[in-house]
């Protein structure tokens, strides 16, 4: 079974307490063995809905050796493997632990958005032409392989270069480059600490969505759902009902992979070699020095890097598509991204801890980065406004587009990175059809092409927290601003 | 189909359980649940092809996830969906092994009604356990 119906209870701990607005706190002496206090940044409301298996998983990792501050949940957070989702975790490098369940089977899962000089009422005669003409560029679905099949050599520059390798192959632009996290590659990857297994698993899925929630939407920026109006023209919004392109998806089967194969070297390891104890075998994690750690860390960095190529592949395509439909080329459309983040890593970062800066491997397991004004490894015209972070809402109800907050420093620079689901995949299926709900979305003005009518109904925008109260959350908690509400007028579903 | 999906054990990913009166029975079984994943009849994968595979571990419950990765690697790397022909566990000592035979075809999106991709196989609630004459499994996808 999954876990207790007491834990699907949907109630804080008694012991939480109100820090600040949206910020509250659970004591280490709540359960034994915590290190750290749990730190849950959420309004009462959402506090209220979570489940209480979120509170049990951030104990578990607040247990986990090294670990620095705290154990910090997001607004979206609900149950995962080990560590929720919508969990942070930073840990000393020298004494700390890194988990794959930290990161996620889908490492680098993330978000990436681009802008058009159209507007809406230049886009819709041609919508639905321009959906078909996406679903047929960007595979999706079940086993789907991409249009990039590579030998296992030129693999290993992808693994190795990540969105670099794409640009230099002619997918894309020095300018996409900049506007991605790392630039676009995480610079520890290292392919020999990779199995053949998860390259032979990856290396025809470059340039493929995936199924489950991942998905490609075209979307507008109407005006009343500009929210920082300066800080929308700073990352391109600048014209009223304007058309963007946002999609999540990570590093295919590739990713899966490495995370499984941790995992299994992990398990053994854990206890044996390193005497190390937790409460859940997706909690299998290894010393961060030691070579169990640091071979999952460089391949770990592959998929990272497998997952940023993937995503610039599929923006290229989205150009090549735009461009057909429109008869225009892709700068004449202006084309361009806005940023691209991940929302399933572990990264090296210098962090101010109790006022000294500190290198801390910071687990972000649905959860983004979201740098403040001014912090190094934002683009240069970026600087002022701080990093775009890109929040995926629900197919039915809208995303955000906001920016880093000085306040994100407590949270290691992160934020939140979805609406998070409260209803369950079984249960979504049983209440929502596919076909009808694909009707219903046409009927307001949502056209969508799905690899998958049940994967459809499973993602259904009732099955997810209302996502307006969870930017609305991290905002009141100095986390991350709202510029813009974007929604969705058509959508290519995996 | 001795295996049942399992409704609101894990809110984003899927639960079944699976059982048989042996292990082969029960691992043939949690293959089929798996392909039932990500394919909503299983009477639409018709066994055009075989392969044949062995994996190996020191406890059953890994034994059948290693089992099921390989489906799912099959999936990925060759596109085959397949479902369990013969299932043969070795589980009298150390290592342990399953020699299956899946059978199946490649993914053909105007037959195949396609559901959930498999991304892995968890280690969330994972067991394999005997209870009364039968072997029980309860098995947690990411998809």
């Amino acid at each position: 079974m999954g876990h207790t119906d007491s834990e699907l209870s949907m109630s804080p701990p008694e012991r939480i307490t109100r820090v600040a607005d949206c910020v509250w706190e659970i004591a280490p002496s709540w359960r034994p063995g915590m290190r750290v206090p749990i730190r849950v940044y959420a309004s009462r409301e959402l506090v209220d809905v979570m489940d209480a298996a979120v509170f049990q998983q951030a104990a578990n990792v607040a247990r986990l050796p090294g670990i620095v501050g705290a154990s910090i949940v997001m607004p979206d957070a609900h149950w995962g493997y080990g560590f929720p989702i919508g969990g942070v975790a930073a840990m000393d490098p020298a004494s700390g632990v890194i988990s794959p369940g930290g990161i996620g089977f889908d490492i680098n899962c993330g978000m990436r958005l681009a802008i058009t000089n159209l507007t809406f009422e230049e886009a819709r005669p041609r919508l639905r032409e321009l959906v078909d003409a996406l679903a047929d560029r960007v595979p999706a679905g079940v086993g789907c392989a991409g249009s990039v099949s590579l030998g296992e050599s030129e693999f290993g520059d992808v693994l190795r270069d990540g969105a670099r390798w794409a640009v230099r192959r002619g997918y894309g632009t020095a300018e996409d480059l900049r506007r991605t996290e790392e630039g676009g590659c995480f610079s520890g990857a290292d392919p020999a600490a990779v199995s053949h297994r998860a390259i032979q698993r990856g290396r025809d899925q470059i340039g493929t969505l995936g199924s489950g929630n991942h998905y490609l939407e075209i979307q507008v920026a109407r005006p009343e759902h500009i929210v920082d109006l300066e800080i929308a023209a700073a990352l391109g919004i600048d014209r009223p009902n304007q058309i963007a392109v946002m999609f999540h998806c990570g590093s295919r089967g590739f990713g899966h992979q490495v995370a499984s194969d941790a995992l299994q070297t992990f398990l053994p390891a854990m206890t044996a070699t390193y005497g190390l104890e937790v409460p859940d075998r997706e909690l299998a994690c290894a010393p961060f020095a030691s070579p169990e750690g640091q071979r999952y860390f460089a391949a770990m960095q592959c998929a990272a890097n497998m997952s940023f190529a993937n995503r610039q592949v599929i923006l290229h395509r989205i150009r090549e598509a735009f461009s057909a439909v429109f008869r225009r080329e892709p700068d004449d459309l202006g084309l361009r991204m806005v940023y691209d983040v991940a929302h399933n890593t572990a990264k090296l970062e210098t962090h101010v801890v109790d006022g000294v800066p500190r290198q801390l491997l910071v687990h972000r397991k649905g959860a983004t980065r979201a740098f403040s004004p001014g912090m190094a490894d934002l683009p240069p015209e970026y600087a002022r406004v701080g990093q775009p972070v890109i929040i995926g809402g629900s197919m039915e109800t809208g995303s955000y587009l906001l920016a880093g907050l000085p306040g994100s420093a407590a949270a290691f620079g992160s934020t939140a990175h979805g609406s998070g689901r409260t209803m369950s995949r079984a249960q979504a299926k049983k209440r929502f059809h596919g076909r009808e709900l694909q009707r219903s979305m046409e009927g307001r003005g949502i056209y969508v092409r799905t690899a998958s009518y049940a994967g459809l109904a499973e993602e259904a925008g009732g099955a997810y927290k209302d996502i307006d109260a969870v930017v609305a959350a991290t905002e009141q908690a100095g986390l991350s601003r709202r510029v813009a509400r974007l929604t969705p007028i058509g959508n290519v579903k995996g | 189909m001795p295996f049942e999906f399992v409704e609101d054990a894990v809110t984003s990913d899927v639960t079944f359980h699976a059982w048989g009166g042996s292990l082969d029975e029960l691992f043939a079984a949690a293959v089929d649940a798996t392909a039932a994943t990500m394919v909503d009849d299983l009477g639409t994968v018709r066994p055009r092809l075989q392969r044949a595979v062995t994996v190996e571990a020191n406890a059953l419950d890994l034994l059948l996830l290693r089992l099921l990765e390989e489906a799912i690697f099959l999936k990925d790397t060759e596109r085959l969906l397949l479902r369990a022909a013969r299932v043969r566990v070795e589980s009298e000592a150390p290592p342990l092994r399953a020699h299956a035979t899946l059978a199946g075809e490649p993914i053909d999106r105007t037959r195949h009604a396609l559901l959930a991709d498999v991304k892995a196989v968890t280690l969330h609630g994972l067991t394999v356990e005997r209870r009364d004459d039968a072997w029980r499994a309860s098995v947690t996808l990411d998809v």
